[in-house]
Parts: structure tokens; sequence; C-alpha cells
């Protein structure tokens, strides 16, 4: 069974029309990039299967796991496997990280049937990750993404996913404004996480990240519509090219 | 409305669930104040002559001040005759003598209240005094604590069995001509509790004092003393709720703490005083005073407060730190939602040399309530090396909530250092959506962000308390340690 099946997928935003019937498969195991010029939709596209409230569907439809997606909260989509690297990580101020993680974690735990860690466990299953993603730990005494730089934001976005452990994880430009070491870390972090049973689907601007992240399917994204598919070679095509051979003769 | 904002609404419209009515037959004065009044008070409690002379001499002076107008809260006048103000239980004639001698209605009401007087069910380790209207109706481990030489009993019962220690202390921190709701309580107070730590006495259980007002159209108007002789220490819990009514009620209440040398007084606070309903009709004035001495060098004053009831609070408990080396501090949270107005902070006046204080207010405002932090930081001019820290947050829930800062920094040498930290925050539909994506809910995600915001005041508070505060707030906070 496919991880996500979208079918005919049309999504506005305040009444303007900007995905137009997505079609797309991804099969546990395999990463998948989508890429495309701003504004053409990428966005949208990872923020709407997250659940999130300012888009609406107007047609088509979204299975994830086989069941429908598009009915549920954002918070059962998390509960059964869906997660979403933000583009920008929302600071909360008053909310310390270490607890935030671990409030979201237990969360999933308990959705899953699986028993809560109390606060020293999680300590200890957050350290090494902490480590992984050379993070400092002060950053989980910090108010959540409060005083993060761009990268520690992006890096602390990894690092919630790898702690929750998600069957599909969506990437949302998790490489920009990423300097080359941070990319590194990310991708080590992003790969780490890579399996038979799970699934990426990696929204990206540049074919940067996808050196480290090397996707199995590469999709195009322009106007609210997927113009072209093809393996890794295509990302580094259109690093060549750009994107405006692919643009649609109304757009051009 | 946004989804946030939604989700906030139903959170904090929570029912007030102390707002019931205990059916009991009650002695109760009828309305209005003059100098009779003072002196049927001062009967009924048998108090020696020099106490209704101290009550007269504060009338007189009430009558000349004016009510303060200077918070940011809106009211109608108060009507002063309009009000009763003696109230209590009728069938208690010269106070019980043991818990068995108590109206069972009354033991029933603080049951309800989760309060148990039974000693044996007590939680254990901690010493109430109940004061139901205008008197107090059970003091609980009185033997326990009279064994470590510790007395804590009824004021009105201080006032008859040591006159000399009440005279010596009463109105030395709190004048009787302090303002015009000081002067009101020390003219026409009723109850509540006294409590002294001899030398050097670590007080062996915490103590607690639970504040019902009941009967209709009655003021509450208590009285606290508390003195830590040198070297003692003692942490105070205090309670209070009220029956859901129609009409305002008046509290006005004074609490003065005295800590000489190296003693230590730790005061909490969890008032939920019914706050009104929804469109803001009833509800409680909380016009309190409440103010500690640190007479003694290295003595120590802490407030703790979680304000969350109440149509109006008027309450800036303060630290005078006159021993050198002494250390003040306030921890706050005080929460306005619906049509609440609470006008809260602290006042730290530093006299002594090396002394050093900390303030911590977080407010929360919700609804149409508005919130003001009020603060006063003197750094005097003996008061070399003085410190002070002071941190006001805010967090507005709603596009109707207001919240203000008024701080006040006063310093007069030059080696005294004052910092002053303040933020306002929101919370927004990105940071709801955020929290949902990583599987909480929208219920959670707020009850998580409101305590992360009031976490730091709630670790000040004792086990108990720090349990209550948080089941006011109407949000879980699963696993206090992050």
């Amino acid at each position: 069974m496919n991880l996500l099946e979208l079918r005919n997928l049309h999504v506005a935003i305040e009444g303007k029309m900007v995905l137009r019937g997505i079609n797309l498969d991804v099969p546990p195991g395999e990463v998948h990039a989508v890429m495309g010029p701003n504004g053409s939709g990428k966005s949208t596209l990872v923020q709407t299967l997250a659940g999130a409230e300012p888009y609406q569907v107007t047609d088509g439809q979204a299975l994830f796991l086989g069941k429908d997606l598009l009915s549920r909260a954002p918070e059962e989509r998390a509960r059964q496997g869906l997660f979403l690297a933000f583009q920008y990580p929302v600071e909360i101020s008053g909310l310390s990280n270490a607890y935030f993680l671990r409030a979201s974690v237990n969360a999933l735990n308990r959705a899953r049937g699986e028993p809560e860690l109390d606060a020293v466990d999680f300590l200890g299953v957050l350290r090494s990750e902490l480590l992984a993603m050379e993070m400092k730990p002060e950053l989980l005494e910090r108010f959540v993404n409060h005083g993060f730089s761009g990268g520690e934001k992006k890096r602390n976005e990894i690092l919630q996913m790898k702690l929750l452990k998600p069957r599909l994880a969506l990437l949302d430009e998790t490489d920009s404004g990423l300097d080359i070491d941070a990319l590194k870390v990310v991708a080590r972090g992003i790969n780490a996480m890579r399996d038979r049973e799970r699934g990426f689907l990696v929204v990206t601007h540049y074919q940067r990240l996808l050196d480290y992240v090397v996707p199995d399917r590469v999709h195009v994204l322009v106007n609210g519509r997927i113009v072209q598919s093809g393996d890794a070679d295509l990302a580094r095509l259109l690093e060549k090219r750009g994107y405006d051979w692919l643009l649609e003769p109304q757009r051009a | 409305m946004s989804t946030s904002n939604r989700q906030i609404e139903s959170l904090l419209h929570q029912p007030y669930a102390a707002g019931f009515v205990t059916d009991i037959e009650q002695e109760t004065f009828p309305p209005g104040l003059d100098e009779n009044v003072i002196k049927q008070i001062s009967r009924m409690k048998n108090e020696p002559d020099f106490m209704l002379e101290w009550r007269l001499a504060a009338f007189r002076h009430w009558l000349k001040i004016r009510e303060p107008h200077w918070s940011i809260a809106h009211y109608e006048p108060i009507d002063y005759q309009a009000i009763s103000y003696y109230s209590s239980p009728k069938s208690r004639k010269s106070g019980p003598t043991s818990l068995e001698e108590i109206d069972p209605k009354l033991l029933e009401t603080y049951e309800k209240l989760g309060i148990p007087l039974h000693e044996r069910a007590a939680l254990a380790g901690v010493a109430v005094d109940a004061v139901f209207d205008s008197v107090s109706v059970a003091t609980t481990f009185r033997e326990t604590l009279a064994r470590a030489g510790v007395i804590f009993c009824p004021i009105s019962e201080a006032i008859q069995n040591y006159p000399d220690l009440v005279r010596t202390h009463l109105g030395t921190v709190v004048p009787p001509t302090d303002n015009f709701f000081a002067s009101l309580n020390s003219a026409v107070f009723t109850d509540g509790s006294f409590v002294y730590i001899p030398k050097g006495v670590r007080c062996p259980l915490e103590l607690s004092t639970y504040f019902r007002i009941n009967a209709a159209k009655t003021g509450q108007f208590e009285r606290t003393l508390i003195i830590a002789d040198e070297g003692a220490s003692v942490s105070y819990l205090e309670g209070c709720t009220a029956p859901m009514r129609d009409e305002n009620q008046l509290h006005a209440a004074v609490v003065e703490l005295i800590a000489l040398e190296d003693a230590e007084i730790r005061y909490a606070t969890v008032q939920n005083w019914y706050p009104g309903d929804e469109s803001g009709v009833g509800g409680i004035y909380n016009f309190v005073t409440k103010r500690g001495e640190c007479r003694g060098a290295h003595s120590h004053i802490s407030w703790v407060q979680v304000e969350t009831g109440s149509s109006i609070t008027w309450k800036y408990p303060s630290c005078i730190l006159r021993g050198d080396e002494s250390v003040g501090e306030f921890y706050s949270v005080a929460v306005a939602r619906n049509f609440q107005q609470a006008d809260t902070g602290t006042k730290m006046i530093h006299l002594g040399r090396g002394t050093k204080s900390t303030i911590l207010s977080k407010g929360i405002s919700a609804g149409h309530g508005k919130n003001a932090y009020r603060g006063l930081v003197h750094l005097g001019r003996n008061a070399r090396d003085a410190r002070n820290y002071t941190q006001c947050d805010s967090l507005i829930l709603g596009p109707d909530a207001e919240a203000d800062t008024f701080p006040m920094i006063e310093v007069e040498n030059g080696s005294a250092r004052a910092e002053h930290e303040a933020t306002t925050s929101k919370i927004s539909d990105d940071q709801i959506f955020y929290c949902r994506q990583r599987g909480l809910s929208e219920e959670d995600a707020v009850g998580l962000i409101v305590n992360g915001f009031c976490r730091e005041v709630f670790l000040k508070l004792p086990m108990e308390f720090a349990v209550e505060a948080q089941k006011l707030l109407s949000v879980s906070l699963e696993g206090a340690v992050g």
C-alpha cells in the first residue's frame, strides 16, 4: 500500500486556486522531492496535507495509509504518523523546548498505545539525538524556537522528526537558510531515518539538499500542477537549466 | 473568531465550582456602619478595651479619607451603609472547643471545597484554620503546634489570650491609617488568623487558612498577623472561595507579616473568590492590603500568589526590607477573564544595607479581562549595595483582553541596582497549529502554553497548592517536570 496517494487534488486559499489537480503516489521506503519555482504551490501542498486551516480543498482526495486524510484533525494526522517539518518553525514563548518535545512524544505514544516517558527516560532518549543533530543542550531549556538561529530552528525540526518517528515526513524547504555544515547535519538526520517503511516528501527550491539526500523520484510543480516527474537526474537538470523551460505557455 | 480564540474562550469559561451556598442559620448584623456597630463587634468578640479604642481611632480616620480610584478598575460606587459588617453561624456561642462541636453543615461545606477539617483526614503536615464569614470555625492540629511552642489560632482568640503580643505588633506594618481599605478593616475586622513562631523554631507543619464568604450582602474583613521570632521559619497558605451571587461583595482584608533576625516567612495565596458571571455581573471586590516587614538582619519574606478569582482585585503584597541583608520576594500569577479586572503587583522598600528583592509577575488576560501589574521598587539612601530584579510578563488571549504594566523604580543611592524586564505575548493560530501538528490537541496546546507561562511561579507554591492552582487555570499539565 502506498503511504500517500493524491488524486486530482485542488486547493484554494482565500478563494484563489493554488493547486489545480495534483496526482502523486509515495510508496513506503521512498524519498520524493517536489521542486518548482516560487509560488508554484509547494508549501501549499504540504501545509494542506498537514491540515493547516487557511487552505481549502475544493476537489480531489488524499489517502494516507489507504484512508481518507482530509477529514481528519491535524493532531489525528500527526498521531497516525504524518509529520511536517515547518519552513518557518513557530516560536512559543513561555514553553520550554524540552517540555514541548516530551509532551508531543507522549501524545503520540498515547495514540499508539505505547507507555509515556517520564522526564528522566525522555532525557536519555533526547541526549543522543541532540548529539547527533549537533545541537547545544541549552536549546532544550529555551522556549520553543525562541532565540534560535535559522539553522537551529531547522535542526530542531529534524530533531522532532527523529523523536516522533513518523511514517511519512513532509519537509518544507528545510534546506533554506542553512550553511553547508548545517545542511550536512540535517541531511544526515534525514538519511538516518530512511528505511523500507518510511517515506519522505521533500519540498525544495534548490538541488543542493538533494546532493545529500538522494531522492527516488523528483516532481516539478508549476502553477499548481505536476508538469514533469523523473529520477534524481531531473533535479540536476533543473539546477542547470532553471524552471523556465517547463513553465506553461500562459505563464511563460 | 479564530480557532485558538474559540478554544481559549471555552477553556476559560469553566463553571465556578465553589459557587454553592451553605444553608445554615446565621446571625447577621443589619446593614450599616457607625461607632455602635464597631462597639458591638468588639463586644461580641469579648475584646479588651485597647482593641475597641484602636478600632474607633481607625474608624474616625476612615471617615475623613476617600476611597482610592487610581487603579485600572472601574466600578459603581460602593455604598458602605448597605453592607452588613458581621455574620456568623448561629450555633456557635463561645467557640467550639473540639471539632465534634462544629455544626456538621460547616464541616460539609469545607469537605465540599476539599478542605478536610478532621485532623485524621487532613492533609498530612498541614494545619488548617477555617474562617466562615466573620468567624473562625475550626483550627486543626493545635496540640501538635502547641508542643513546638507555635501559636496558631483565630485572631479573635489571640486578642483575648495573648493581648500583649497582639498589642505590640498589630498595625506596626500596616498602620490603621495606611489606606482607605486598611482603615476600614482596622475598624471592623472580625476574624482571621494569628501566628507566632517562637525563637529558633521551624514550624513543624504548613499552616493554612481557608476563607469562605457565605452570607449575602455582607463584607468580609479578615485580619491576619504572623510573627516569626528570631531564627524562626514558617510556611503559610491561604485559600478563598465564595458562592455565586448577583451582587458584588466587598472583601477588604489586611495581612501583616513580621520577620525578626534570621527569620523566614513564606506566604502563599490561591485566591479564587467568585469572579462574577460571563457578562460581568456579581463577584467579589478583593481590596486587600498585604505587607511584610523584614525587621531583623538576614530575614526573608516571600509572597506567592495565584489570583484567579474576584471581579476586581486590588492587591499589592509588599516587603519592607529594614534589616540588613534581608530578602523580599514576590511571585505572582494573575488571571483576568470575562470582565474581571486585576490591578496587582508589589512594593519592595529597601531600607537596609545589602537587601535583595525579586519580583516575578505573570499576568494573563482573556475575554474582556483587564490585567495590570503595578509595582514600586524603592532603593533608599541607606540601602547600600541593594539589588532588585523585576520581570513582568503578560499573556494576552483574544482580541478584547488588555494588559498594562506600571513599574516605578526609585534609586536613592549610587551603589544600589535595579533591573527590570517585561514581555507581552499572545497565543497565535500558528502556535496552535504547530502544536497540533506534533500530536497535541488544541486544549493541550493552550494548556501547555498557559502553564508554561506560569510555571516559574507554580514552582514556588507548596505542592498541594500547585495542584489546585493548575486546576484553577482549567488546563492540564501532564508531568510538571520538563
